[in-house]
């Protein structure tokens, strides 16, 4: 029997969709010409360029900073609820708790920088860094203590007792046992937030400040007042780096323990 | 000697459920102690109170003279082998062995000379830098076995820990387990379903059932003389005669009617009186067979039957014979050769006869416990259908 076409067609189809775009960016930041209008040799010269913006340095210092704040505080609170969330799963509260921490995983992204930006308002905080920083911590949270969570019901419930039930207390538990076995989900949630993070744009559009240009906000500039291979260069940076933290992510949270 | 772990008195409810239900029990010093029972019926719980993992709603737990009750697992001298093995995946087989000394921060020199000791007493010295996953379930067992015993408990809880493991393994398990033991002189309590088990390793069982224990004894006290039908019937096989005790014979037998025999004689060690509604139970084995009329003799129960069913089983077999409208099941053995007699067919005429001191009164079953009755539970090594033709 002759194998179908089929498969391979629509595999096809869908990468052209989603890939062809970014192919056209990534080629464009290497061209030299200034106007998308054809190729005009190869350059690094936008590259060049982007290292001596001082507007996209410190856009980019700014989600570093950021991305790093949140990710280390949401995997603290993210990993502790995950640990609530699992060892009283039974529980009304606790049944009710993961629906709190799932619902923003599904919310329009939208409505979450709107009331985020009422309560800051109305909480009288000033808008900059910070509130950018609080901000990523809500979502992260949940994306953090998903894969936590899905860690945490891999493993056998009774692998902790048998810790107690020889000898070790609460810190020697938690370091010897908790800690190694939730390492690559621990890795891989922090991967997540960092990426997550790093390019969200509408939510961070929403709280932001003046003087608290994250990189993606910047992008959005750049395009408004014109500077097109310039964010091709950018955006390509970007996009490895992100493919590399999200492909790390997945390899880290597949491996068994 | 005095109780060295003991249980006073100790409840416990999940819910609805009386998992553990006003328990006392003492255990002795260096014994293997099995806890015995269907599923479900509170042994887990048992277990998981003398660890930690549970506390109990009333009672006490007392280790080596001290109430325990109130201490965390791990300040309790008592360590489990849990149905799951639990081992820690992410250590390889020396770590896991190890992890108790490293706990209680031994020095390095120790933590290897007791390591290696304990690979040599499981014999595993070579597979030391394996993961748990690369491990069989034998291994598993073994590891698990080691890595609890390390730290010297003074009691070694086992929760089925034969149960996730075929036929064959377990037999060999079981003698290792045995042998174990013998070697570390620590004290065990074993919890298992299975009476095969229990009854071969144990120097005393405790019979469960929701919740309560039934009956405390050496495997043979147990099976030769249970206290209430729920220990005769979860115990090997046994024949369960409703009847009446109608006279007492020289003080120490009765006579019994059942269905319209009259006269059955039974040993009478519960000073049951005339009038008392009784079970009588037989085990198969005790009750003899052959087409031939026996000789009268004193306390020896005679009775015509009709042959209903039979099941060649190789070293014995098995017939379910009708005697006054009572269906009974009876053992025998092959001691000679078969071809020297002419043997029992369906249908045929037989005798059946049992000593007096072979049966056993129960009082009436209870009503939660009738299914047991038609359903005699496994023997180890049984497959796992029932051999009792509908
Ligand atoms: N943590 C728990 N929560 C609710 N019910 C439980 C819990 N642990 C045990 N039970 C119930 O208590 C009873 C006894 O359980 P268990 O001690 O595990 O029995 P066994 O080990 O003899 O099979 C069962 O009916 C079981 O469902
Ligand atoms: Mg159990």
């Amino acid at each position: 029997m002759r194998r179908s076409r089929f498969p391979f067609i629509v595999t096809m189809a869908v990468l052209f969709f989603f890939y062809l775009p970014i192919i056209i960016l990534i080629v464009n930041s290497f061209n030299a010409s200034r106007f998308e209008s054809g190729w005009q040799g190869f350059s690094l010269m936008w590259y060049k360029r982007l290292f001596h913006e001082p507007e996209i340095w410190r856009a980019a210092r700014n989600s570093l900073l950021i991305a790093a704040a949140a990710t280390a505080v949401s995997l603290v609170i993210g990993t502790t609820a995950a640990i609530a969330l699992h060892r009283f799963a039974r529980s009304r509260l606790q049944r009710f708790h993961f629906g709190l921490v799932y619902t923003p995983l599904v919310v329009p992204e939208i409505l979450m920088g709107i009331s985020l930006l009422m309560l800051f308002v109305t909480a009288g905080v000033e808008l900059g860094l910070f509130t950018i920083f609080l901000a990523h911590v809500t979502f992260c949270i949940s994306f953090v203590a998903m894969t936590v969570l899905a860690r945490l019901q891999d493993f056998d419930e009774s692998i902790v007792e048998a810790a107690q039930d020889l000898g070790a207390g609460w810190w020697a538990t938690t370091r010897r046992v908790l800690l190694p076995m939730l390492l690559p989900g621990l890795i891989a949630g922090g991967l997540l937030a960092f990426t997550l993070s790093i390019d969200d744009f509408v939510i961070t559009f929403f709280v932001a400040g003046p003087g608290s240009t994250t990189l993606p906000i910047r992008v959005y500039s750049m395009i408004k007042y014109g500077s097109p291979p310039l964010i091709n260069a950018l955006s390509t940076i970007l996009l490895v780096l992100t493919f590399t933290a999200v492909a790390a992510s997945q390899r880290l949270s597949r491996s068994r323990h | 000697m005095s109780e060295f772990l003991e249980f006073r008195n100790v409840s416990k409810r999940f819910g609805a459920i009386q998992a553990v239900d006003g328990v006392s029990l003492g255990i002795k010093k260096g014994e293997f102690f099995s806890l015995l029972g269907p599923s479900g019926c509170g042994k887990t719980t048992m277990l998981r109170l003398a660890a930690g993992f549970e506390y109990p709603d009333t009672g006490q737990v007392i280790l080596d003279g001290a109430d325990i009750t109130d201490l965390s697992p791990n300040k309790r001298k008592v360590n489990t082998i849990f149905q799951s093995y639990a081992l820690f995946p992410h250590l390889n087989v020396w770590e896991n062995i190890a992890f108790g000394l490293r706990v209680a921060k031994r020095s390095k020199r120790d933590i290897e000379t007791e390591v290696e000791a304990m690979l040599r007493l499981i014999r595993m010295g070579d597979q030391a830098g394996k993961k748990p996953d690369q491990l069989s379930g034998g291994q598993k067992q073994r590891v698990a076995i080691a890595r609890a015993l390390i730290n010297k408990p003074q009691v070694l809880l086992l929760d089925e820990p034969l149960a996730a493991l075929d036929l064959k393994l377990r037999q060999r398990m079981l003698i290792e387990l045995d042998m174990i033991h013998d070697q570390v002189g620590i004290t065990f309590l074993y919890v298992t379903h299975d009476q095969g088990e229990a009854m071969s390793l144990s120097d005393r069982i405790a019979v469960m059932d929701s919740g309560r224990i039934e009956q405390v004894g050496s495997p043979a006290e147990i099976y030769e003389t249970p206290r209430t039908s729920f220990v005769a019937a979860f115990i090997g096989d046994t024949n369960f005669l409703e009847g009446e005790v109608t006279g007492l014979v020289e003080s120490e037998y009765c006579q019994v009617k059942i269905a319209d025999i009259p006269g059955v004689i039974c040993f009478n060690d519960k000073s049951m009186k005339p009038g008392n509604p009784v079970y009588l139970s037989i085990r198969p084995e005790k009750i003899h067979i052959s087409r031939d009329r026996p000789e009268e003799s004193r306390l020896r129960n005679i009775v015509p039957a009709v042959v209903e069913d039979m099941i060649y089983l190789g070293s014995t077999t098995k017939y379910w014979v009708r005697t006054h409208g009572l269906r009974v099941q009876v053992l025998r053995q092959h001691f000679r050769f078969f071809l020297d007699e002419k043997p029992i067919r369906w249908n045929d005429d037989v005798w059946i006869w049992w000593h007096g001191d072979d049966g056993f009164m129960l009082d009436r079953y209870r009503a939660v416990d009738e299914h047991l009755v038609a359903l005699p539970p496994r023997k180890v090594g049984e497959p796992e259908d029932n051999n009792e033709k509908p």
